[in-house]
């Protein structure tokens, strides 16, 4: 057993499942859509990307990438709640479901993220 | 520089991780926790001000308590978070500077920017794997002629020393096993200006895997290895390599010349080394029987040449059974008169004190010396530093083999022509002709250093001399007058010259050169330097041809001809 494989492995899925659990309802209803939900998708996106820092293999890196386009698109979808609830004039359906909507993003380079991951632990014959 | 960047990523993992876990709860918490505004109504804080109140409390605590006073528990969370966050930055920066003072870390960036500082040379270089005694000889002797080197050696005490040597050109230097084929790629073996490799360990695998990856990457680029074993040194030479020397063998061989024919041996230590030996020292009795005391690598060098000589030997030595039935053999360190007496020293003409410990040598050298004191004594020094006590000892020879072979090596680099004369010297010739030719180097440098160096007539070294129209008038006297005053001649003899496969030895003044010669001379090192001028400025040939001086500018074109006219 790889004890960092393992590790890597759940904090890749918990990123991907917490992302899951902010992105479904209603795209534009902010009742559907848990503000903590995506703080602690950004917090574990960050921990995965970290995870995978100094890791010299392709396939690594890839996965590095993957998570760092994750990190990209959930930092925006912060960024602009962030804006709209103070600088902004508050938050409407319209910046909802563009947060949303960059949370999707970052959904999808999870999903890619798992797929390497699978691919790599189907790789090892061990 | 990737491995630089991804060790230091990798090391950082563990801190940043921490610092985005303590960051995260710290936020969390700040929003969590209830507050009042300044009406005294409930309030809650937000993400991106519990965000914007720990970056500035982790670093610099004490901005304030914003956007309002805080109440007691957000007070006491925010106590918790302040130790918490200020420890985790200390953390992420402790890691950070220990990963720049790891040893790996600096011996990282030493190779990276020794990798780099190679390969921006743009000057033609030599690469030295072994910084000894031979090694920091000929990197200095090339630092003195503006040759630059790169070194390479596996003792970290070595390459410092090498920073206090003081040499006259920058040397990039390496700590690391020279036998490694990623080493010798990042010290320059592919680089296009490597013009030779010097494999000068005293390792033999690793003089061997130098040499090997020298020639597989580029066949006709120079290689020197020092070998101490006969099987390596047909190995070495199976497969192409230019110069191979064997220290105890070479220094065996310059011993035995010294024997049978003083001259020729003064000659070619005139040639080889910048110190030569006077003149006076020749006047001993040689021929006769020799003592060697010490039986080991050296010993056993010196006796099987000595041998093919037909020199008579006694052998002393602890362990006599080594040494074959038939020799006269002694047990004994020879330190003590009682066994030199043994070894009948009043009746030998020289005695070798070869033991591998300096002590020993110097007392059988001085014991020796009282028995019989015309004889003529070698001596062997095995460490540098014991140098001061050595030549105050006065030996007739002192036996340094990395001097032997540094001069030896330093001639093969500066014309390869000057060994292939040396070879024809002792192959053809005998003392009396070496004894008229040392006379005649001896009026034309006297006490000062004998530098040889070659001239080959083409495009590149002199590109005067191909501009001639008539090449027929050229002779070898022309090429030795002082281009200042055609009357004198420089302090310079010609050794030897080349055409094809024909070897002239000191050929006569008045031989006519062709495009594609090699002469070699010997002189002063100022007379190669007027010589330049003779073969590369067009100007200066034709006076020297003629004694007339012309510019051949358009201008002087034009008065010549008005004068005609």
């Amino acid at each position: 057993m790889n004890r960092e494989k393992v590790i890597y492995a759940f904090f890749i899925v918990l990123a991907l499942t917490l992302n899951f659990g902010f992105f479904v309802g209603e795209l534009h209803n902010p009742y559907h859509h848990n503000i903590y939900e995506l703080f602690a998708a950004l917090v574990v996106s960050l921990i995965t990307t970290v995870l995978k820092f100094g890791d010299r293999t392709h396939i690594g890196a890839l996965m590095m990438a993957t998570s760092l386009v994750a990190d990209l698109q959930l930092v925006t979808a912060s960024l602009i709640w962030g804006y709209a609830t103070h600088i902004g004039g508050g938050v409407d359906q319209m910046v909802v479901a563009s947060i949303v909507s960059f949370s999707g993003g970052a959904l999808m380079a999870n999903i890619v993220s798992v797929i390497l991951l699978v691919v790599e632990t189907v790789m090892v014959r061990r | 520089m990737n491995n630089i960047i991804y060790l230091m990523l990798r090391r950082l993992r563990a801190p940043l991780i921490t610092l985005i876990v303590v960051y995260a709860l710290s936020v969390l918490g700040l929003v969590l926790i209830p507050g009042v505004d300044d009406q005294g109504q409930p309030w809650r804080m937000s993400f991106f001000h519990a965000f914007y109140f720990v970056s500035f409390m982790g670093s610099t605590i004490g901005f304030g308590e914003v956007p309002y006073a805080f109440t007691d528990a957000q007070r006491l969370w925010t106590l918790i978070c302040i130790y918490a966050t200020v420890i985790t930055w200390l953390y992420a920066i402790g890691s950070l500077l220990a990963l720049i003072q790891d040893p790996a870390f600096g011996r990282l960036m030493r190779r990276r920017a020794f990798a780099g500082e190679v390969s921006r040379i743009t000057e033609p270089f030599y690469l030295v794997c072994g910084y000894g005694v031979t090694g920091s000889r000929v990197v200095k002797r090339l630092a003195n002629r503006e040759i630059r080197s790169v070194v390479v050696d596996i003792d970290q005490e070595t390459v410092d020393g090498l920073e206090i040597d003081g040499l006259r050109v920058r040397v990039p230097r390496l700590c690391a096993d020279a036998s490694l084929p990623d080493v010798l790629h990042d010290a320059g073996l592919r680089h296009p200006c490597c013009i030779g490799v010097l494999a000068l360990t005293n390792q033999d695998p690793a003089n061997l895997a130098v040499a090997i990856a020298s020639k597989l990457l580029v066949p006709a680029r120079m290689v020197i290895s020092r070998s101490e074993r006969d099987v390596t040194t047909a190995n070495l030479e199976s497969f192409g390599t230019d110069l191979v020397v064997d220290p105890f063998r070479a220094y065996a061989q310059y011993l035995v010349l010294t024997t049978h024919s003083p001259y020729m041996h003064l000659v070619y230590d005139w040639l080889l080394n910048p110190r030569h030996r006077h003149m006076a020292t020749v006047h001993k009795r040689r021929e006769g029987r020799w003592i060697i005391c010490g039986f080991g690598r050296f010993g056993r060098a010196l006796f099987s040449e000595f041998r093919d000589d037909g020199v008579e030997l006694t052998i002393v030595d602890e362990d006599p059974s080594q040494v074959r039935e038939d020799v006269l053999s002694v047990r004994g360190v020879g330190t003590e008169a009682g066994t030199l007496r043994e070894a009948a020293i009043e009746t030998a003409v020289g005695i070798v004190a070869g033991t591998d410990n300096d002590a020993d040598n110097l007392s059988i050298l001085m014991t020796a010396r009282e028995l019989n004191p015309r004889l003529i004594t070698v001596v062997r020094q095995n460490l540098s530093a014991n140098a001061p006590v050595f030549e105050s000892a006065r030996a007739d020879f002192i036996m340094e083999p990395g001097r032997i072979i540094s001069n030896r090596i330093m001639a093969q680099m500066k014309t390869p022509l000057l060994p292939i004369f040396i070879e024809h010297m002792q192959a053809e010739y005998d003392d009396v002709w070496a004894h008229v030719l040392l006379n005649r180097m001896s009026r034309v440098v006297g006490d000062r250093e004998l530098d040889s160096w070659s001239v080959c007539i083409c495009e590149e070294q002199s590109p005067a001399l191909l501009m001639l129209r008539e090449p027929k008038r050229l002779t070898l006297r022309t090429l030795a007058k002082d281009p200042r005053n055609r009357e004198r001649q420089l302090p310079c003899i010609v050794l030897m010259h080349r055409r094809g496969e024909a070897i002239d030895m000191l050929p006569g003044e008045l031989l006519e050169l062709q495009a594609g010669d090699e002469i070699l001379f010997c002189g002063l090192g100022e007379a190669q330097r007027e010589m330049e001028w003779t073969l590369k400025n067009f100007n200066v040939l034709q006076y020297v041809l003629t004694g007339e001086e012309h510019s051949h500018t358009i201008l002087s074109r034009l008065l010549g001809h008005g004068r005609q006219v």
